[in-house]
């Protein structure tokens, strides 16, 4: 409190001095604080030192699986060129899967805050209901859904549209890991952006159509523009977890072709022999990518409520 | 000002008074405007006064088209608004709660309406508004950096640059503090008299009613109970319930025993009184008598003259400065308020317990239709202050 008043007062003259503080029990919020700064070094700071320091370990040529310390940058690059192709389907990927789920969660977030009325809190119940089953098995049922046999296809079919589809099918394709990743983190991105809406005052909506815009205009400059703090989070909240996915590209991609970062970070870790430096290069530069991008985004989308 | 440049879609030029003909708006389960007519001449400032829940703020609703009459049409001039959505009418609001947009800049805020019907100055006009409500410094805030007072003002800036042949005002001074609410006062009522437009002030406070409005409209259950100039709705209430809710009232439930001339004769709880005939609203039967605390004298002996005087016990004594209140019991059980101007050398130096003589001159009497509720209502209000 006292550091942020002195931020504030930069240059103040002498005379305004901030009133004093109690003495005695200013410890005690640098207590409360402990359990989670050890925490977070324990299970977050220290980890993410040692995974850097393995990004950087060499291997003995002659004994795979086997490392020594060493500042190995080579590690980077052949994780940025050999999984190139890797990296760039995690942001298409992830990049599809928040547009869609921008598209499907904005009509309804919308209908929950405005529109639902004593349906809201069934709404609400629906939309979280996916998380009392677990992830993998939900994803799992989607393989039946997306089969070549099943209820998704069946319906192309017959409406002349799955020839349009990535051979033919929509199981162990793109379209199927996109539509997981959509499904999977749907609920994340309704949250927020129905949590702005829902704290939206209705009557500054009014005051749009009040001051002669119609529907339309209300919601483009009035609307949209004030849950913009959640659709924020929203996109934040699919997009990242959505880009270090691996489940729904192993579970609805094919062998080759779909695998995104998160696959090969698997494989590299669990299935290469010797595969850890590289694993834990490319974490690290997934992590650094995710970081600068999410910057770039905030920095140009951000509101000052959002932070 | 005229407009310039291209209208918007749909939006309807329309001058004249605000009419509301047989405008009703019923809900599921109670109806909010009951079969409501008015006219609202061009150019005044007109008050709906009225208690929560009177159907004042859904009949300012439905002239803005945020709500649409069950039936009933509502008019400016000679062109039909109802039906027309609150985009295409020549009609602003200022919002209870202000409602600016939180997202955008003061000056944004005020050039929302005139960017929205194309107007090619929106940015000069919007400077023009806010130079009106003197909130030029601000303009580049947010709404969110900007104190109650400050966003009320903007909001009236936001309404008004649109120069509405209507602006609706919702409550707009209920949030401020008592003092601010008196500045602002004082300020719509010069900026309506600066521009000209029609305004239509809702609100329960009837100080602000009957300071700042030409014509005041007291509303009670979905009906206007009674509409003239604040002077008159004070001095010759037509119903129980206005003598009560604009300004206090003293009233007792009699009934009409004759007439003496230009006086009815009533008997209220026992004592006899004169009520002026052309001040009352019923000629014979059950009548509510009522007099107002300032027209009603204080005195230890009971004095010559025509009667018009009751017997009562003192209950209470305020003193407020200006004048002193009075509560008094009457043998029939109610309880009377009377104000007396501090006027007097020595003051009267009464106490609770004290018998005392009330009287009043006969012709600031009046006469009102018998409502039992009304009277209860008085009554609690005075000894509720009284306590």
């Amino acid at each position: 409190m006292s550091a942020l008043a002195h931020m504030g007062g930069g240059g103040a003259p002498a005379t305004a001095m901030p009133p004093k503080e109690p003495s005695g029990r200013s410890w005690l919020p640098y207590l409360l604080l402990l359990p989670g700064v050890l925490w977070l070094l324990v299970f977050f700071i220290y980890p993410l030192a040692q995974l850097f320091a393995v990004s950087l370990y060499s291997d003995y040529p002659d004994y795979p699986g086997y490392y020594y310390q060493d500042v190995n940058w080579h590690n980077y690059v052949r994780a940025l060129t050999d999984f190139l192709p890797h990296f760039g389907r995690s942001m298409l990927y992830a990049g599809l899967a928040t547009f869609f789920a921008f598209v499907l969660a904005y009509p309804l977030a919308y209908a929950m805050a405005f529109k639902a009325g004593k349906w809201r809190g069934i709404m609400m119940i629906l939309v979280i209901a996916p998380f009392f089953t677990s992830f993998i098995l939900r994803t799992i049922a989607w393989r039946q859904i997306l089969a070549d046999e099943g209820p998704v296809a069946w319906v192309l079919e017959h409406l002349h549209l799955l020839s349009f589809m990535p051979n033919g099918r929509i199981t162990e394709t793109w379209v199927a890991v996109v539509a997981g990743l959509t499904y999977n983190f749907l609920p994340f991105m309704v949250l927020p952006i129905y949590a702005s809406l829902e704290r939206a005052d209705p009557r500054v909506i009014e005051a749009g159509g009040d001051l002669y815009a119609n529907g339309f205009t209300t919601f483009r400059t009035v609307t949209l523009p004030m849950s913009m703090p959640g659709v924020i989070a929203g996109t934040l909240l699919t997009f990242i977890p959505a880009a270090g996915d691996y489940v729904n590209a192993e579970l609805l991609g094919s062998d080759t072709g779909t695998k995104m970062v998160g696959n090969v970070i698997e494989s590299q870790f669990f299935k290469v022999l010797g595969g850890y430096p590289i694993a834990a290069a490319l974490s690290f530069s997934l992590m650094a990518l995710i970081l600068a991008m999410v910057f770039l985004y905030v920095r140009r989308y951000g509101t000052e409520e959002l932070l | 000002m005229a407009r310039n440049g291209r209208s918007v879609s749909g939006f309807r030029e329309a001058k004249g008074d605000l009419r509301l003909e047989n405008v009703t708006k019923a809900f599921a389960d109670f109806t909010a405007v009951d079969d409501l007519s008015l006219v609202v001449p061009r150019g005044s400032f007109f008050a709906l006064l009225g208690p929560s829940g009177c159907g004042k703020t859904t009949t300012l609703r439905m002239v803005a088209g945020l709500d649409q009459p069950t039936a009933g049409r509502i008019l400016v001039g000679e062109t039909d608004l109802t039906g027309s959505r609150p985009y295409e009418r020549p009609v602003n609001t200022v919002f209870q709660s202000y409602a600016l947009f939180p997202h955008l800049t003061i000056r944004d805020n005020v050039a929302f309406g005139p960017k929205r019907r194309g107007e090619a100055n929106a940015a000069s006009l919007a400077e023009d508004a806010l130079a009106l409500v003197q909130m030029t410094h601000l303009g580049g805030r947010k709404p969110a950096q900007l104190s109650g007072g400050q966003q009320q003002r903007v909001a009236v800036a936001r309404a008004l640059v649109n120069r509405p042949e209507v602006l609706l005002l919702d409550e707009p001074l209920g949030a401020l503090d008592l003092k601010l609410r008196r500045q602002m006062q004082v300020e719509l009522k010069r900026i309506q008299t600066e521009v000209g437009l029609t305004f239509i002030h809702v609100t329960h406070d009837q100080e602000e009613a009957m300071t700042m409005a030409d014509t005041v409209a007291v509303m009670n259950r979905g009906r206007i109970e009674q509409m003239g100039p604040p002077v008159q709705m004070y001095d010759l209430p037509k119903t129980a319930f206005v003598a009560n809710f604009v300004g206090q009232s003293n009233l007792g439930q009699g009934h009409i025993t004759g007439r003496d001339a230009d006086f009815l004769i009533a008997d209220v709880q026992g004592s006899t009184v004169r009520i002026p005939a052309r001040r009352s609203s019923v000629e014979s039967g059950a009548v509510t008598f009522g007099v107002r605390p300032e027209k009603v004298s204080v005195k230890r002996t009971r004095p010559e003259g025509t009667g018009n005087d009751v017997r009562g016990t003192v209950l209470d004594v305020s003193f407020i400065g200006v004048a002193t209140q009075y509560l008094v019991r009457l043998p029939s059980g109610t309880v009377w308020s009377a104000y007396e101007q501090n006027l007097d050398l020595e003051p009267m130096d009464l106490r609770p317990g004290d018998e005392v003589w009330l009287t009043w001159n006969p012709g600031h009497a009046f006469g009102v239709g018998p409502d039992p509720d009304a009277v209860q209502a008085a009554e609690a209000a005075k000894v509720g202050a009284g306590e």
